[in-house]
């Protein structure tokens, strides 16, 4: 196995675990009553309040520098706060993508103004970030991207559609890739990234998408001359490609690719020590050897981004073993017990295999498909 | 990573490579002990990581012990070096002089028992076990077992013992051993787990695997460079590439799982992250087996090619010092138990 994929075994410092403790007091206070159904929502719960709160607590931007309004503490602390966040199923949408992924990109290549602008408003909890990347005609071949950002007097105008973009109808920005140039034959040049105003940019229209469960959480971003002014491109023009390709390693590494099915682990636990017979504690064990090595393999990760390492190949993994993990939960179900899900009627057992059974077909779509991020790891073992 | 981390992982690799070869291994399948492997190896001061210097040992810890036992799976090193590093653990733990030579471990069941009793003045051992791994090789036999109501590590002569000689499926000894009433060559008390052998074999286990697994993952990444069909290479293939993701997934995560019971037990408490460690490798081996193999196609069936040497290891290894039903039973009871509300916090408190 070549050097470049290499999972070194990371503790967590004892200062982590001491804020590893606020946090569960934290969360204790904000969600002791709350139904698992509710929980298994996780990261797709949004909720502003909910987010002011947990900004208000020091626990969003905790890497990025003070002069931002950031905590200086270390990604192993963040990784432990996001851990746990999402372990109790706390509906974190209305910051996380922000502080995952469009935070640390501005960090990295937007400008000082920029920076000064929203950055502060991100760490306080107050502004929610979308992604601006998937197309229509344009999904796991992201460079192929249409949506056209033609330069004018004082900025750009931008033509196109942007779709699945999740929480947009609720969000504040969307960084989003816009095609500057037409570059034929080599369309990973000419793009460029945008810091969108959602609210305050006429000629874009927010339409929902239902997804398969009735639910609106994702929708189609329609721009027809839309003006997007200079100070909100995001690094060089033509360098969108290289930069996407970072904010997707930040996308990707982080607990939330192995946890999404943790209120029904929860459940099925809960299930099994009622009657802790053969058949049901061979099932828990192997689940829990799996959680278990998923969860070094992603503290590994974190360990990497403290260092300042590359991510990329290592957080490919962790999603692509760790979604096959999630999504192997609800067939457990099925094979150990026999129940029904169900919606809003039955157990809390049957509500929560509901609603993972729903949204397991996305954990290894979104953020990449398993196919792309297998690609991404056999190019990591020299064969492509 | 210590000094004496690489120090040990360096030397360990080059002796592998220049005398685990695949004649010696083949030779090894026919019933020669590989006596000037083993001898490289003890003066390497490989065979005793965790015997204190003292004591004729590298002094070192179990992660630095992990370094060698994975590096055995991974070169198919067909001696009880893993076994020995154990052995001579236990017999440190009990302030035991350790000796020379490859020693071995039993039993390895859960469920078989070896007596010991006092008699005229010295100690005996009775009873039979099962698929003792190279018995018949070994030098010296380590029990652990009750004397004086206390739990006590004894060394045995393996000439105190009738043997019946049989194998696993990659060819290494699992001999049975049957003792009556002979004497063991010393005692001692120690604070070690009842189980400590079965325990601490499964995590020995789960680190060979591991090293298996690394060796099936590049002998299938080169193969799929190397071997063309349709006029290019069969990695340029998206369902090669696709399935040797899968088994690099597999391996990544069988080497942490293992490295990190190796972890726990520097802290003498890994009870959860050996059953974890065996039973998230174990079903590693299954499937990282089967992809290598089908990539090699026919080629990787043949007795010639050195696939094998690896992934009848693994078929052979995964049911050894305990199955993954075993141990995912172990695990699942515990967890059980503990309930639902306690999971998280278990799994964090690791
Ligand atoms: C719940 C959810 C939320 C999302 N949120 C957002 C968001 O907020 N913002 C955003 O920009 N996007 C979002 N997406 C979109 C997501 O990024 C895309 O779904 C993903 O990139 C795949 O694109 P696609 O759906 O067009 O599928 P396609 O790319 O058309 O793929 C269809 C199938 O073909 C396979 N395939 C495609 N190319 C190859 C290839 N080269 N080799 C082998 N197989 C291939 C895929 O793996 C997949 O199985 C979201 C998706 C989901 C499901």
């Amino acid at each position: 196995m070549p050097a470049t994929f290499r999972f070194a075994l990371n503790d967590l410092p004892p200062e982590a675990e001491g804020l590893r403790a606020e946090v569960r007091e934290f969360l204790k206070k904000e969600f002791s009553g709350a139904a698992p159904v509710k929980r298994a929502k996780s990261w797709g719960g949004f909720d502003r309040e909910f987010s002011r709160r947990v900004g208000a607590r020091g626990w969003i931007g905790m890497t990025w520098p003070k002069t931002y309004g950031g905590h200086e503490r270390s990604f192993l602390e963040r990784y432990v706060v996001m851990e746990e966040m999402l372990a109790a199923g706390a509906p974190v949408s209305a910051h996380w993508v922000a502080d995952r992924q469009s935070g640390p990109l501005l960090l990295r290549f937007g400008t000082e103004e920029q920076r000064q602008r929203i950055l502060p408003g991100i760490v306080r909890g107050e502004l929610a970030f979308a992604i601006g990347m998937s197309e229509p005609d344009s999904g796991s071949d992201l460079a192929s991207i249409r949506t056209r950002a033609t330069k004018t007097e004082g900025g750009y105008l931008v033509n196109g559609t942007k779709v699945w973009t999740s929480n947009a109808h609720l969000s504040d920005y969307a960084i989003s890739l816009f095609r500057t140039q037409v570059v034929p034959d080599k369309k990973h040049e000419g793009l460029t990234q945008f810091l969108v105003d959602l609210r305050n940019t006429k000629g874009i229209t927010i339409r929902p998408i239902i997804d398969l469960a009735g639910k609106h959480h994702f929708n189609e971003v329609n721009f027809t001359d839309a003006f997007v002014p200079d100070e909100a491109r995001v690094g060089n023009d033509g360098d969108g490609w290289k930069q996407v390709t970072t904010e997707l390693g930040f996308e990707r590494s982080g607990p939330e690719r192995y946890l999404s099915s943790i209120a029904l682990i929860r459940e099925l636990v809960r299930e099994v020590s009622a009657k802790p017979d053969d058949r049901g504690t061979e099932a828990v064990g192997r689940m829990v050897a799996s959680l278990a090595t998923l969860r070094q393999m992603s503290t590994s990760v974190a360990g990497m981004l403290q260092a300042g390492e590359p991510v990329n190949l290592e957080a490919a993994a962790v999603k692509d073993v760790g979604t096959t993990f999630e999504q192997s939960i609800p067939e457990l179900a099925h094979a150990l017990l026999d129940v029904e899900p169900t919606l809003d009627s039955g157990s809390d057992l049957q509500q929560v295999l509901g609603y993972i059974t729903q949204t397991a077909p996305s954990f290894s779509l979104r953020g990449g498909t398993r196919e792309i991020l297998r690609g991404i790891i056999a190019r990591g073992l020299g064969l492509r | 990573m210590t000094e004496l981390r690489s120090l040990l992982g360096d030397t360990v690799t080059r002796l592998f490579t220049d005398l685990a070869t695949k004649e010696l291994i083949e030779a090894a399948e026919k019933g020669t002990w590989p006596d000037k492997l083993w001898r490289a190896l003890e003066e390497g001061g490989l065979t005793l990581p965790l015997v204190p210097e003292d004591a004729g040992g590298a002094g070192g810890t179990w992660l630095d012990a992990h370094v060698v036992v994975r590096a055995s799976g991974r070169h198919q090193a067909p001696v009880p070096l893993a076994e020995t590093i154990v052995a001579g653990w236990l017999l440190s733990r009990a302030g035991l002089a350790v000796p020379f030579g490859p020693m071995t471990l039993a039993p390895v069941h859960a469920d078989e028992r070896l007596t010991l009793a006092r008699s005229a003045g010295a100690v005996t051992v009775s009873g039979r076990a099962t698929r003792v791994p190279w018995g018949r090789h070994a030098e010296h036999v380590v029990a652990v077992s009750e004397l004086d109501g206390r739990l006590t590590v004894a060394l045995i002569a393996r000439g105190a013992a009738t043997i019946e000689e049989e194998r696993n499926l990659a060819l290494e000894p699992r001999d049975t051993l049957v003792f009556r009433d002979a004497r063991v060559v010393a005692f001692g008390a120690a604070d070690v787990p009842a189980d400590a052998i079965y325990l601490y074999g499964a995590m020995a286990r789960a680190a060979q695997m591991a090293g298996a697994l690394d060796s099936c993952l590049t002998q299938a990444v080169r193969y799929a460079t190397e071997r063309k069909q349709f006029g290019k290479p069969i990695g340029n293939f998206q369902a090669i590439q696709q399935s040797l993701a899968v088994l690099a997934g597999h391996v990544a995560a069988s080497g942490i799982a293992a490295e990190s019971a190796f972890r726990a037990a520097e802290r003498n408490d890994a009870r959860f992250e050996i059953a974890v460690a065996k039973v998230r490798v174990g079903e590693a081996a299954g499937v990282g087996a089967g992809i290598a193999h089908q990539t090699h196609g026919a080629i990787g069936f043949t007795y010639e090619h050195s696939l094998h040497f690896a992934t009848r290891r693994l078929w052979s290894w995964r049911a050894e010092f305990g199955s993954e039903n075993a141990w995912a039973r172990q695990l699942g009871r515990a967890v059980a138990a503990r309930g639902a509300d306690a999971l998280w916090s278990d799994l964090t408190a690791r």
